[in-house]
Protein backbone atom coordinates (compact mmCIF):
# COMPACT_ATOMS: atom_id res chain seq x y z
CA UNK A 1 0.00 0.00 0.00
CA UNK A 2 3.11 2.11 1.00
CA UNK A 3 4.21 1.58 -2.90
CA UNK A 4 0.63 2.88 -4.28
CA UNK A 5 0.41 5.88 -2.20
CA UNK A 6 4.23 7.14 -2.77
CA UNK A 7 3.18 6.45 -6.70
CA UNK A 8 0.07 8.28 -6.54
CA UNK A 9 2.16 11.37 -4.48
CA UNK A 10 4.99 11.01 -7.58
CA UNK A 11 2.49 11.35 -10.14
CA UNK A 12 1.21 14.77 -7.85
CA UNK A 13 4.05 16.22 -8.27
CA UNK A 14 4.29 15.74 -11.81
CA UNK A 15 1.18 17.64 -12.41
CA UNK A 16 1.78 20.32 -10.24
CA UNK A 17 5.09 20.89 -12.41
CA UNK A 18 3.79 20.27 -15.63
CA UNK A 19 0.93 22.64 -14.35
CA UNK A 20 3.09 25.41 -13.44
CA UNK A 21 4.78 25.33 -16.15
CA UNK A 22 1.35 25.81 -18.86
CA UNK A 23 -0.15 28.22 -16.46
CA UNK A 24 3.49 30.46 -17.43
CA UNK A 25 2.33 30.76 -21.38
CA UNK A 26 -0.95 32.38 -22.44
CA UNK A 27 -1.85 29.33 -24.91
CA UNK A 28 -1.83 26.75 -22.42
CA UNK A 29 -2.58 28.13 -19.21
CA UNK A 30 -6.48 27.14 -18.46
CA UNK A 31 -5.41 23.86 -19.27
CA UNK A 32 -2.17 24.24 -16.21
CA UNK A 33 -4.97 25.06 -13.81
CA UNK A 34 -6.97 21.63 -14.98
CA UNK A 35 -3.72 19.32 -14.31
CA UNK A 36 -2.56 21.20 -10.99
CA UNK A 37 -6.57 20.22 -9.75
CA UNK A 38 -6.59 16.60 -11.05
CA UNK A 39 -3.29 16.37 -8.83
CA UNK A 40 -4.89 17.49 -5.58
CA UNK A 41 -7.80 15.84 -5.78
CA UNK A 42 -5.57 12.79 -6.23
CA UNK A 43 -3.25 13.91 -3.06
CA UNK A 44 -6.71 14.53 -0.90
CA UNK A 45 -7.67 10.59 -2.01
CA UNK A 46 -4.73 9.30 -1.20
CA UNK A 47 -3.89 10.78 1.83
CA UNK A 48 -7.17 8.64 3.24
CA UNK A 49 -5.08 5.34 2.74
CA UNK A 50 -1.85 5.88 4.18
CA UNK A 51 -0.83 2.97 6.01
CA UNK A 52 -0.64 3.39 9.99
CA UNK A 53 2.68 1.43 11.53
CA UNK A 54 0.76 -1.49 11.96
CA UNK A 55 -0.64 -1.79 8.84
CA UNK A 56 -3.96 -0.91 8.76
CA UNK A 57 -5.31 1.87 7.27
CA UNK A 58 -4.49 5.28 9.62
CA UNK A 59 -7.76 6.58 8.93
CA UNK A 60 -9.90 3.84 9.56
CA UNK A 61 -7.70 1.80 12.63
CA UNK A 62 -9.51 1.45 15.84
CA UNK A 63 -9.93 4.73 17.76
CA UNK A 64 -9.91 6.67 14.94
CA UNK A 65 -13.52 7.36 13.93
CA UNK A 66 -13.70 11.09 15.54
CA UNK A 67 -10.51 11.97 13.60
CA UNK A 68 -11.75 10.38 10.21
CA UNK A 69 -15.43 11.90 10.76
CA UNK A 70 -13.59 15.94 12.30
CA UNK A 71 -11.56 15.37 8.82
CA UNK A 72 -14.50 15.03 6.43
CA UNK A 73 -16.37 17.70 8.24
CA UNK A 74 -13.45 20.12 8.16
CA UNK A 75 -13.08 19.02 4.40
CA UNK A 76 -16.61 19.79 3.88
CA UNK A 77 -16.68 23.14 5.29
CA UNK A 78 -13.22 24.07 3.88
CA UNK A 79 -13.41 22.97 0.88
CA UNK A 80 -17.02 24.45 0.65
CA UNK A 81 -17.10 27.93 1.71
CA UNK A 82 -13.54 28.67 -0.12
CA UNK A 83 -15.02 27.39 -2.77
CA UNK A 84 -18.43 29.25 -2.95
CA UNK A 85 -16.72 32.44 -1.80
CA UNK A 86 -14.04 32.50 -4.41
CA UNK A 87 -16.98 32.14 -7.07
CA UNK A 88 -19.31 34.91 -5.57
CA UNK A 89 -16.94 37.53 -5.46
CA UNK A 90 -16.14 40.69 -7.56
CA UNK A 91 -13.74 40.10 -10.23
CA UNK A 92 -11.91 43.30 -8.86
CA UNK A 93 -11.50 41.68 -5.18
CA UNK A 94 -9.86 38.91 -6.31
CA UNK A 95 -6.03 39.95 -5.37
CA UNK A 96 -7.45 40.11 -1.65
CA UNK A 97 -9.11 36.67 -1.91
CA UNK A 98 -5.80 35.11 -2.96
CA UNK A 99 -4.02 36.54 -0.16
CA UNK A 100 -6.52 35.27 1.96
CA UNK A 101 -6.39 31.67 0.81
CA UNK A 102 -2.48 31.79 0.91
CA UNK A 103 -2.48 32.84 4.54
CA UNK A 104 -4.82 29.99 5.08
CA UNK A 105 -2.19 27.95 3.86
CA UNK A 106 0.39 29.55 5.57
CA UNK A 107 -1.70 29.01 9.50
CA UNK A 108 -2.59 25.62 7.85
CA UNK A 109 1.68 24.49 7.64
CA UNK A 110 2.57 26.42 10.99
CA UNK A 111 -0.63 24.20 12.43
CA UNK A 112 1.11 21.43 11.58
CA UNK A 113 4.18 22.37 13.22
CA UNK A 114 2.12 22.88 16.01
CA UNK A 115 0.59 19.47 16.38
CA UNK A 116 4.08 18.01 16.14
CA UNK A 117 5.33 19.88 18.93
CA UNK A 118 2.43 19.08 21.27
CA UNK A 119 2.64 15.56 19.75
CA UNK A 120 4.54 12.78 22.49
CA UNK A 121 7.10 12.60 20.86
CA UNK A 122 7.94 16.03 19.28
CA UNK A 123 10.35 16.02 16.76
CA UNK A 124 14.29 16.56 17.55
CA UNK A 125 17.28 17.48 16.20
CA UNK A 126 17.44 18.88 12.62
CA UNK A 127 13.39 18.06 12.25
CA UNK A 128 12.68 20.18 15.20
CA UNK A 129 14.38 22.70 13.40
CA UNK A 130 12.78 22.71 10.45
CA UNK A 131 9.33 22.32 11.83
CA UNK A 132 9.94 25.32 13.73
CA UNK A 133 10.97 27.51 10.93
CA UNK A 134 8.51 26.06 8.74
CA UNK A 135 6.38 27.12 12.21
CA UNK A 136 7.55 30.92 11.70
CA UNK A 137 7.35 31.48 8.17
CA UNK A 138 3.96 30.10 8.02
CA UNK A 139 2.60 31.86 10.99
CA UNK A 140 4.03 35.41 9.23
CA UNK A 141 2.43 34.17 6.10
CA UNK A 142 -0.80 34.05 7.77
CA UNK A 143 -1.03 37.02 9.82
CA UNK A 144 0.79 39.22 6.90
CA UNK A 145 -1.84 37.69 4.35
CA UNK A 146 -4.77 38.49 6.51
CA UNK A 147 -3.56 41.99 6.86
CA UNK A 148 -2.93 41.70 3.48
CA UNK A 149 -6.39 41.13 2.80
CA UNK A 150 -8.19 43.61 5.14
CA UNK A 151 -5.63 46.57 3.61
CA UNK A 152 -7.03 45.53 -0.21
CA UNK A 153 -10.70 45.12 1.23
CA UNK A 154 -10.92 48.40 2.33
CA UNK A 155 -10.98 47.01 6.15
CA UNK A 156 -7.98 48.57 7.00
CA UNK A 157 -6.75 51.78 4.73
CA UNK A 158 -3.44 53.40 6.24
CA UNK A 159 -0.27 52.02 5.65
CA UNK A 160 0.91 52.13 9.47
CA UNK A 161 4.78 53.60 9.81
CA UNK A 162 6.36 54.08 12.94
CA UNK A 163 10.20 55.30 14.00
CA UNK A 164 12.89 53.07 13.70
CA UNK A 165 10.49 50.24 12.51
CA UNK A 166 13.29 48.25 10.22
CA UNK A 167 15.77 47.97 13.53
CA UNK A 168 12.41 46.89 15.26
CA UNK A 169 11.81 44.69 12.57
CA UNK A 170 14.96 43.10 12.59
CA UNK A 171 15.55 42.70 16.38
CA UNK A 172 12.00 41.51 16.43
CA UNK A 173 13.08 38.80 13.93
CA UNK A 174 15.84 37.74 15.94
CA UNK A 175 13.66 37.56 19.25
CA UNK A 176 11.31 35.56 17.78
CA UNK A 177 14.00 32.53 16.21
CA UNK A 178 15.95 32.83 19.48
CA UNK A 179 12.71 31.29 21.68
CA UNK A 180 12.56 28.69 18.37
CA UNK A 181 16.44 28.02 19.00
CA UNK A 182 15.08 27.70 22.68
CA UNK A 183 12.50 25.78 21.63
CA UNK A 184 14.80 23.04 19.86
CA UNK A 185 17.26 23.07 22.61
CA UNK A 186 15.12 22.37 25.90
CA UNK A 187 12.28 20.84 23.74
CA UNK A 188 8.77 22.67 23.15
CA UNK A 189 8.28 23.90 26.95
CA UNK A 190 3.93 25.43 26.38
CA UNK A 191 4.76 29.00 27.13
CA UNK A 192 8.21 28.77 25.05
CA UNK A 193 5.92 27.66 22.36
CA UNK A 194 3.18 30.02 22.60
CA UNK A 195 5.10 32.84 23.29
CA UNK A 196 7.04 32.21 19.59
CA UNK A 197 3.87 31.39 17.54
CA UNK A 198 2.58 35.27 19.31
CA UNK A 199 5.74 36.79 18.61
CA UNK A 200 5.86 35.00 14.68
CA UNK A 201 2.16 36.28 14.00
CA UNK A 202 2.63 39.90 14.93
CA UNK A 203 6.01 40.05 13.08
CA UNK A 204 3.39 39.32 10.15
CA UNK A 205 1.44 42.39 10.54
CA UNK A 206 4.77 44.41 11.28
CA UNK A 207 6.76 43.51 8.49
CA UNK A 208 2.96 44.37 6.41
CA UNK A 209 1.60 47.30 7.82
CA UNK A 210 3.94 49.69 6.32
CA UNK A 211 2.85 48.54 3.06
CA UNK A 212 1.08 50.75 1.26
CA UNK A 213 -2.19 49.57 -0.99
CA UNK A 214 -0.60 50.19 -4.38
CA UNK A 215 2.35 47.42 -3.68
CA UNK A 216 0.42 44.76 -2.17
CA UNK A 217 0.21 42.30 -4.98
CA UNK A 218 3.98 42.16 -4.90
CA UNK A 219 3.78 41.64 -0.90
CA UNK A 220 1.32 38.92 -1.78
CA UNK A 221 3.55 37.03 -3.99
CA UNK A 222 6.49 37.29 -1.73
CA UNK A 223 4.15 35.67 1.32
CA UNK A 224 3.29 33.13 -1.14
CA UNK A 225 6.64 32.36 -1.41
CA UNK A 226 6.77 32.21 1.91
CA UNK A 227 3.64 29.70 2.49
CA UNK A 228 5.57 27.65 -0.31
CA UNK A 229 8.43 27.36 2.09
CA UNK A 230 6.93 26.47 4.79
CA UNK A 231 5.17 23.64 3.54
CA UNK A 232 8.13 22.50 1.86
CA UNK A 233 10.24 22.65 5.37
CA UNK A 234 6.84 20.89 7.14
CA UNK A 235 6.56 18.59 4.07
CA UNK A 236 10.34 17.73 5.60
CA UNK A 237 9.44 17.21 8.92
CA UNK A 238 6.51 14.66 8.03
CA UNK A 239 8.52 12.79 5.57
CA UNK A 240 6.20 13.76 2.13
CA UNK A 241 7.96 14.20 -0.95
CA UNK A 242 4.86 15.26 -2.63
CA UNK A 243 4.65 18.10 -0.22
CA UNK A 244 8.49 18.64 -0.06
CA UNK A 245 8.33 19.22 -4.37
CA UNK A 246 5.36 21.22 -4.34
CA UNK A 247 5.88 23.55 -1.18
CA UNK A 248 9.95 24.15 -2.43
CA UNK A 249 8.71 24.26 -6.34
CA UNK A 250 6.21 27.50 -5.28
CA UNK A 251 8.76 28.80 -2.72
CA UNK A 252 11.39 28.94 -5.67
CA UNK A 253 8.91 29.80 -8.50
CA UNK A 254 7.32 32.75 -5.79
CA UNK A 255 10.44 33.79 -5.41
CA UNK A 256 11.31 34.96 -8.92
CA UNK A 257 7.88 35.82 -9.47
CA UNK A 258 8.05 38.40 -6.80
CA UNK A 259 11.31 40.09 -8.29
CA UNK A 260 9.45 39.95 -11.74
CA UNK A 261 6.63 41.64 -10.34
CA UNK A 262 8.58 44.50 -8.30
CA UNK A 263 10.48 44.88 -12.07
CA UNK A 264 7.36 45.30 -14.04
CA UNK A 265 6.47 47.96 -11.20
CA UNK A 266 9.95 49.76 -12.19
CA UNK A 267 10.96 49.46 -8.83
CA UNK A 268 13.28 47.40 -6.78
CA UNK A 269 11.88 44.95 -4.65
CA UNK A 270 13.96 46.03 -1.36
CA UNK A 271 12.39 49.52 -2.39
CA UNK A 272 8.97 48.05 -1.74
CA UNK A 273 9.73 46.48 1.85
CA UNK A 274 11.70 48.71 3.02
CA UNK A 275 10.95 52.23 1.71
CA UNK A 276 10.17 53.54 5.20
CA UNK A 277 14.11 53.59 5.88
CA UNK A 278 14.44 55.87 2.70
CA UNK A 279 11.59 57.64 3.26
CA UNK A 280 10.75 57.24 -0.29
CA UNK A 281 7.09 58.00 -1.03
CA UNK A 282 5.15 54.92 -2.13
CA UNK A 283 1.17 54.49 -3.37
CA UNK A 284 -1.45 53.64 -0.51
CA UNK B 1 19.91 8.32 4.58
CA UNK B 2 16.72 9.14 3.80
CA UNK B 3 17.00 12.80 5.41
CA UNK B 4 19.72 13.17 3.18
CA UNK B 5 17.38 11.87 0.07
CA UNK B 6 14.94 14.68 1.14
CA UNK B 7 17.79 16.93 0.94
CA UNK B 8 18.33 16.53 -2.88
CA UNK B 9 14.62 17.32 -3.44
CA UNK B 10 14.48 20.40 -1.92
CA UNK B 11 17.32 21.46 -3.73
CA UNK B 12 16.21 20.22 -7.06
CA UNK B 13 13.09 21.52 -6.22
CA UNK B 14 14.10 24.95 -5.91
CA UNK B 15 15.89 24.81 -9.05
CA UNK B 16 12.45 23.47 -10.79
CA UNK B 17 10.37 26.27 -9.39
CA UNK B 18 12.78 28.81 -10.30
CA UNK B 19 13.48 27.44 -14.23
CA UNK B 20 9.30 26.46 -14.81
CA UNK B 21 8.56 29.91 -14.76
CA UNK B 22 11.32 31.68 -15.81
CA UNK B 23 9.86 32.75 -18.99
CA UNK B 24 6.20 34.00 -18.12
CA UNK B 25 4.54 37.60 -20.14
CA UNK B 26 3.24 40.14 -17.33
CA UNK B 27 -0.05 39.69 -18.08
CA UNK B 28 0.27 36.17 -16.84
CA UNK B 29 1.99 37.53 -13.05
CA UNK B 30 -1.48 37.80 -11.61
CA UNK B 31 -2.82 34.64 -12.51
CA UNK B 32 -0.04 32.35 -11.85
CA UNK B 33 0.66 33.56 -8.52
CA UNK B 34 -2.87 32.31 -7.64
CA UNK B 35 -2.28 29.26 -9.78
CA UNK B 36 1.22 28.31 -6.90
CA UNK B 37 -1.36 29.76 -4.06
CA UNK B 38 -3.30 26.66 -5.32
CA UNK B 39 -0.36 24.61 -5.50
CA UNK B 40 1.00 24.61 -1.99
CA UNK B 41 -2.77 24.02 -1.49
CA UNK B 42 -1.18 20.50 -0.88
CA UNK B 43 -0.49 21.34 2.57
CA UNK B 44 -4.14 19.83 3.07
CA UNK B 45 -2.15 16.14 2.90
CA UNK B 46 -0.18 17.51 5.75
CA UNK B 47 -3.28 18.47 7.69
CA UNK B 48 -4.88 16.12 7.22
CA UNK B 49 -1.83 13.31 8.36
CA UNK B 50 -1.14 15.96 11.16
CA UNK B 51 -5.29 15.50 12.39
CA UNK B 52 -4.92 11.26 11.90
CA UNK B 53 -2.23 11.28 14.25
CA UNK B 54 -3.66 13.74 16.73
CA UNK B 55 -4.35 11.80 19.65
CA UNK B 56 -5.56 14.63 22.75
CA UNK B 57 -8.38 16.96 21.99
CA UNK B 58 -6.53 19.82 21.77
CA UNK B 59 -4.44 17.83 19.08
CA UNK B 60 -7.77 17.22 17.24
CA UNK B 61 -8.45 20.90 17.61
CA UNK B 62 -5.27 22.27 16.11
CA UNK B 63 -5.74 19.16 13.66
CA UNK B 64 -9.21 20.46 12.65
CA UNK B 65 -8.21 23.97 12.21
CA UNK B 66 -5.67 22.60 9.89
CA UNK B 67 -7.52 20.69 7.66
CA UNK B 68 -9.67 23.32 7.32
CA UNK B 69 -7.27 26.03 6.39
CA UNK B 70 -5.96 23.86 4.07
CA UNK B 71 -9.10 22.61 2.56
CA UNK B 72 -9.99 26.33 2.06
CA UNK B 73 -6.51 27.07 0.51
CA UNK B 74 -6.88 24.26 -2.39
CA UNK B 75 -10.35 24.55 -2.79
CA UNK B 76 -10.65 28.74 -2.72
CA UNK B 77 -6.82 28.73 -5.09
CA UNK B 78 -8.34 26.36 -7.78
CA UNK B 79 -11.77 28.46 -8.49
CA UNK B 80 -9.98 32.24 -8.08
CA UNK B 81 -7.51 30.65 -10.41
CA UNK B 82 -9.68 29.49 -12.83
CA UNK B 83 -11.76 32.11 -12.95
CA UNK B 84 -8.64 35.07 -13.61
CA UNK B 85 -7.65 32.39 -16.50
CA UNK B 86 -11.16 32.28 -17.66
CA UNK B 87 -11.23 35.45 -18.12
CA UNK B 88 -8.01 35.67 -19.85
CA UNK B 89 -8.67 32.81 -22.21
CA UNK B 90 -11.26 34.72 -23.62
CA UNK B 91 -9.35 37.76 -24.05
CA UNK B 92 -6.29 35.95 -26.21
CA UNK B 93 -8.93 33.82 -27.82
CA UNK B 94 -9.16 37.39 -29.80
CA UNK B 95 -5.84 38.41 -30.10
CA UNK B 96 -3.73 35.72 -31.70
CA UNK B 97 -6.41 36.19 -34.22
CA UNK B 98 -5.65 39.74 -34.69
CA UNK B 99 -1.55 39.46 -35.26
CA UNK B 100 -2.47 36.82 -37.63
CA UNK B 101 -4.77 39.33 -39.65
Amino acid sequence: MTWVINGVYLVVAVLFILGLKAMSSPKTAKRGIAWAGVGMVLATVATFFIPAEDGSLLFFAPGKTINLVLCLIALAIGAGAAAYLGKVVKMTDMPQMVAIYNGMGGGAAALIAAVEFTSAEPPTGVHAVLAMMGAFIGSVAFSGSVLAWAKLQGVMKKAVRWPVQNLGNVLHTLVTLGLGIAIVIVGPHPILVIAFFLMSLILGLALTSPIGGADMPVVISLLNAFTGLAVGLEGYVLGNPALIIAGIVVGAAGTLLTQLMAKAMNRPLTNVLFAPITGEAQGG
Amino acid sequence: MIDLLYIYIFVLAAFVGYEVISRVPVILHTPLMSGSNFVHGVVLVGSMWALAHASTPFQLVLGFLAVLLGAANAAGGYVVTERMLGMFAAKSDAKPAAKEA
